[in-house]
């Protein structure tokens, strides 16, 4: 694509399609780009050693306590994958798998609908109450879940609304204490991708054109933020899937994590083998937000000078 | 006939004023520009207009209808925004077709209106591309598409250009003002560059500090600016002290040497003025007219198309310049020589003498800095 610069010094009144897209051959100008893209392959040269150098040393981080796991997973004989046979015959790991990946889908559809509105608007109207936002959404980093937990019990084991007393009830409870979870990663992710968009012109432009406050949320805004809302969402679904104590204390033992927990107390490599697994799921996940949100970056910038 | 009316309007923020006893009839089909500095109202105007900012007291009606009240999305008011603000993600075609979905169009129609628009600025074709696959002009050329889709009422444009370069924007200008003549839409543009709302604009409205200095037809406003603000701010002017000698004659002394004035303030005989006389105005060597003055070449700058030559005049200090075209057969005057210049008693527009702003008696207005 030529730039409105990429003309040159031709045609300065012409039709307007002719004289944007007309590219002027420029022999300073070829120059001028011959040395800007040999300066950044030498960039590229000297980046690229320290670069793989931090890459090697931080995946070697990660990559050999996974394959301590793994090799303590196989450890089985004759049948070396007879963990991992044995987990995928459990009817127990599926069901609690199943009941967490609900969980967290439910946790990510009612957290989206809080706080992508919320964080719309605070940028949008209340700009002032960002720090406060900011911080109300940091409380389950200062809250520890244990505490949550007792205290939604404390609070809907009495009263009007006895929550705690039945099954469905729990389950309300459990997606409630998660949505909290929840809030620092979505937050974060959802205020980060409105900052990479002119939030304020596009709804002023879906505005002058008609639109009312839904469709401009659903058409415009959602839309623009697609990358992050995956990225929140995915965040949030590895945290359910993962967590342990506000499902222990709720008595949801047929969460993936309980599951997992019960499982370490009573067999020795299985719960290498599932622990694996439930790693590879992970990576799955962050490889459909990196598939998903392809191509969308170019796009989400795109409002022109500020 | 009034198609656009706003009285009394006025907008404040936090205390501050932000616009004041604003008033403006604009007729069906005009073409006007709100022209000032930054911070002077014309934008928070201009969003009054559109309802993005509700005004804290007066009334705004289009067409006769009171909209001071309504909400942006009820106006009938299309709007281009200085960052084009198309939705990254949709096609151009789907940006364009945006109001008219939903205004609940059929989809025909929505697609034959954006043929059309895609025709009408130049991009018929590429309807399928995506806004980032643009240039900054061509996105801003969607922009007005997607604006004059809905059919407006009133088309506002806020400093559509100030993101692109210098020759897209002049050859866009082009094409606003014959799309709007094209479809006669009553129109409001809002610019700090005094060339664009010159050379666009039916009327402009020059403001300042929130109020409206002076409304009037582009030659109007250059010609015969009514304040000093406008004198100023609009072209290059040289603002001269002078001292009044004999009203009733338009007599003024102005740097110990004598001259006429056509026009301007009523002053008593001895009281100070300012006297504002655009370069081009005055003419180098004398024609044997009215007014003629000597004074001493200080500078010559070559402007392309035009030689600024700077004099001073007698022994205070108090400079002048003054533009001649260019002319390759020309010798330009020498610097430290002494000339003669002349020019007409209707070049010259007395101001009474500011306090504040204090006059600059040595130079050409601060406007220059805007060439």
């Amino acid at each position: 694509m030529s730039g409105p610069s990429g003309g040159g010094s031709q045609a300065p009144f012409g039709p307007m399609g002719v004289m944007e897209n007309e590219p002027g051959f420029n022999p300073d100008r070829v120059r001028v780009d011959a040395v800007a893209r040999a300066a950044r392959r030498e960039r590229r040269a000297f980046g690229a050693w320290w670069a793989w150098l931090i890459f090697i040393l931080g995946a070697l981080y990660f990559i050999v306590p996974l394959l301590g796991v793994f090799f303590h997973s196989i450890r089985t004989r004759p049948d070396i994958f007879l963990a991992y046979r044995q987990v995928f015959a459990d009817p127990a790991f599926l069901r609690g798998l199943g009941y967490s990946f609900t969980a967290g889908v439910i946790t990510v559809v009612v957290s989206l609908l809080i706080i992508v509105p919320t964080a719309y608007w605070v940028r949008l109207r209340v700009p002032r109450l960002r720090p406060l936002v900011e911080f109300v959404t940091l409380m389950p980093f200062v809250i520890p879940p244990v505490v949550l937990a007792f205290g939604l019990i404390r609070i809907y084991s009495q009263g009007p609304v006895r929550l705690a007393a039945t099954d469905t009830g729990l389950n309300v409870m459990l997606i409630g204490a998660y949505v909290v979870l929840s809030f620092p990663y979505m937050y974060r992710a959802v205020d980060t991708g409105l900052a990479a968009i002119d939030v304020r012109t596009l709804t002023e432009a879906a505005q002058s054109l008609g639109s009312g406050w839904t469709r401009i949320l659903a058409r415009v805004i959602f839309p623009n933020l697609r990358t992050s809302l995956l990225s929140g969402a995915f965040l949030t679904l590895a945290i359910v899937i993962g967590e342990y104590t506000i499902a222990q204390v709720l008595a949801r033992t047929m969460a993936f994590a309980p599951y997992l927990s019960l499982l370490g107390r009573n067999q020795p490599y299985q719960p290498a083998a599932v622990s694996l697994i439930s790693f590879g799921l992970t990576w799955l996940a962050m490889i459909l937000i990196a598939f998903l949100g392809r191509g969308s970056r170019a796009r989400v910038q795109v409002t022109g000078a500020r | 006939m009034t198609f656009l009316e706003l009285e009394g309007v006025r907008k404040t923020f936090a205390g501050t004023v932000a616009v004041e006893n604003f008033d403006l009839a604009a007729d069906a089909g005009e073409f006007v520009s709100f022209l000032g500095p930054s911070g002077c109202g014309k934008t928070t105007t201009l969003r009054m207009i559109a309802g993005f900012e509700l005004p804290s007291a007066g009334s705004i009606r289009i067409d006769g209808n009171d909209v001071t009240n309504r909400p942006p999305n009820r106006r009938n008011v299309g709007m281009v925004f200085q960052s084009y603000a198309l939705f990254p993600n949709m096609t151009v075609a789907d940006n364009i077709g945006f109001g008219m979905k939903v205004r609940g169009k059929p989809r025909d129609q929505i697609k034959s209106k954006v043929d059309e628009l895609l025709d009408l600025i130049h991009l018929g074709g590429r309807g399928d591309r995506f806004p980032w696959q643009l240039s900054g002009g061509q996105q801003q050329r969607v922009a007005l598409a997607r604006a004059l889709a809905i059919e407006p009422q009133v088309l506002l444009l806020d400093e559509p250009l100030s993101a692109l370069d210098a020759k897209i924007r002049v050859a866009l200008r082009h094409q606003i003002r014959s799309i709007q003549r094209q479809l006669g839409i009553t129109t409001v543009y809002v610019t700090h560059d005094q060339e664009e709302a010159l050379s666009l604009s039916d009327r402009v409205v020059v403001m300042s500090e929130g109020r409206i200095e002076q409304i009037g037809a582009p030659a109007d406003i250059y010609n015969f600016p009514a304040t000093r603000f406008v004198a100023s701010f609009v072209g290059t002017l040289n603002l001269l002290e002078a001292r009044v000698v004999d009203a009733s004659a338009g007599r003024l002394s102005l740097a110990g040497q004598e001259i006429r004035a056509g026009r301007g303030a009523e002053a008593e005989n001895g009281s100070p003025v300012t006297v504002a006389i655009r370069p081009e105005g005055i003419e180098l060597g004398s024609n044997g007219g009215t007014n003629q003055l000597t004074g001493t070449v200080e500078d010559v700058s070559f402007l392309g198309s035009i030689v600024r030559t700077r004099l001073r005049l007698g022994a205070e200090g108090t400079t002048l310049s003054l533009d001649t075209f260019n002319d390759p057969n020309l010798t330009a005057p020498a610097i430290d020589s002494t000339v003669t210049i002349s020019f007409p008693p209707e070049a010259c527009l007395v101001l009474a003498s500011a306090a504040a702003p204090p006059p600059r008696t040595d130079a050409v207005s601060a406007a220059e800095a805007l060439l």
